[in-house]
């Protein structure tokens, strides 16, 4: 073998991903993608994105996670990821303003996934407050859980709860830590970069 | 029972013993074709699988199976070799030689499988006998009476 050469098993398995995914086999394909904040993690089915791991989560746990949640045939494949990868690369250079991509929400149920399908509709480069996303998802009283429900989001960054705040403007939480949500809400211009709206 | 861990992971943790051990099997040539075999077949049958406890002996398994195939596929005979090289090598690791792994892949399956598990993954008894679905006496019994007979063919 010359140092140029991958290691059989590593063609084998490159050949394994082509035919399982021409078999149907690939239940979860994920891949890890760069992004401004650091490694991100993308997952889909056949349904669409299914989980985007932030920088400061586990991406191990994520997948054991995936493989309790939805089918334990969790592959690495990234060619399958190719245009989430492309329209998240678009939207940290800030030349998209949105994601045109089927999502998956099945990781989501209940007053949480209406939460989320709300968020799903907030404007690029706009923010709405927890108490309105409980309003949209049924029951205004519920801003706690309005709370919870972005906390929880399986697909930040493509379902946008970075845009959502507290009722007044403070930032509120964000998974991925706060730096990050008012970098993104840099990016979209609601920020001036001094962390005030 | 242990849950079941990504498929990704069963691949990283695995590919490199089955593939070890199917060049053992089936020679260089067969291996990859029985590798994809091996892994396509445990990715069709993951979900059902009822404990992710012994998946390494599970793979072998399947591993096995899939050389036993190939070899049926290929009608394969036995071939005799009349002479073993006693050739010293600078780590201790024979040269591949191809008469002997051919005599390996005409031994009967169980002792094949225990010879190649043994030799080409260097697995202990006890994941021989897990490969096999057989006690470890059994395996162990597999392995000597496959080594007894590659002795007398290639003598």
């Amino acid at each position: 073998m010359t140092t140029a050469e991958k290691p059989t098993e590593l063609t084998a398995i490159d050949h394994l991903r082509a035919r399982a995914a021409a078999e149907g086999l690939l239940d979860v394909a994920y891949t890890t993608a760069d992004s401004p904040f650091g490694p991100l993690l993308l997952a889909r089915t056949e349904r669409g994105l299914v989980r985007v791991g932030l920088p400061n989560q586990d991406a191990d746990e994520l997948l054991v996670d995936l493989a309790a949640r939805v089918s334990p045939r969790v592959l690495e494949a990234p060619a399958e990821l190719d245009e989430v990868r492309r329209e998240l690369d678009l939207y940290f250079a800030g030349k998209l303003d949105h994601f045109d991509l089927p999502l998956d929400w099945r990781l989501s149920s209940g007053f949480r996934q209406r939460v989320l399908r709300a968020i799903n509709r907030i404007p690029y480069g706009q923010t709405r407050s927890y108490t309105e996303m409980a309003r949209k998802a049924g029951n205004e009283r519920a801003v706690r859980a309005a709370g919870t429900a972005c906390g929880s989001n399986p697909i930040p960054l493509v379902v946008p709860c970075h845009r959502v705040l507290r009722t007044g403007g403070a930032l509120g939480g964000y998974g991925g830590g706060l730096p990050m949500k008012e970098a993104l809400l840099e990016l979209e211009g609601v920020l001036d970069g001094k962390g005030s709206a | 029972m242990t849950a079941l861990p990504p498929f990704q992971t069963v691949l990283d943790d695995h590919s490199a013993a089955v593939m070890a051990i199917l060049r053992g099997a089936v020679g260089r040539e067969g291996a990859d074709d029985c590798f994809q075999e091996t892994f396509l077949a445990a990715l069709r049958a993951y979900p059902k699988l009822e404990d992710g406890g012994n998946l390494r002996g599970w793979l072998l398994t399947i591993a096995h199976r899939k050389a036993i195939d190939h070899h049926r596929a290929r009608g394969r005979a036995p071939v005799p070799v009349a002479e073993v090289r006693e050739v010293a090598t600078e780590d201790g690791i024979p040269e591949h030689d191809p008469g002997l792994w051919a005599a390996v892949g005409a031994l009967p399956p169980k002792q094949r499988a225990a010879v190649a598990l043994r030799y080409g993954s260097d697995l202990p008894h006890a994941e021989i006998a897990a490969a096999l679905g057989c006690s470890p006496a059994a395996a162990r019994r597999s392995l000597h009476e496959g080594l007894k007979r590659l002795r007398k063919e290639l003598a």
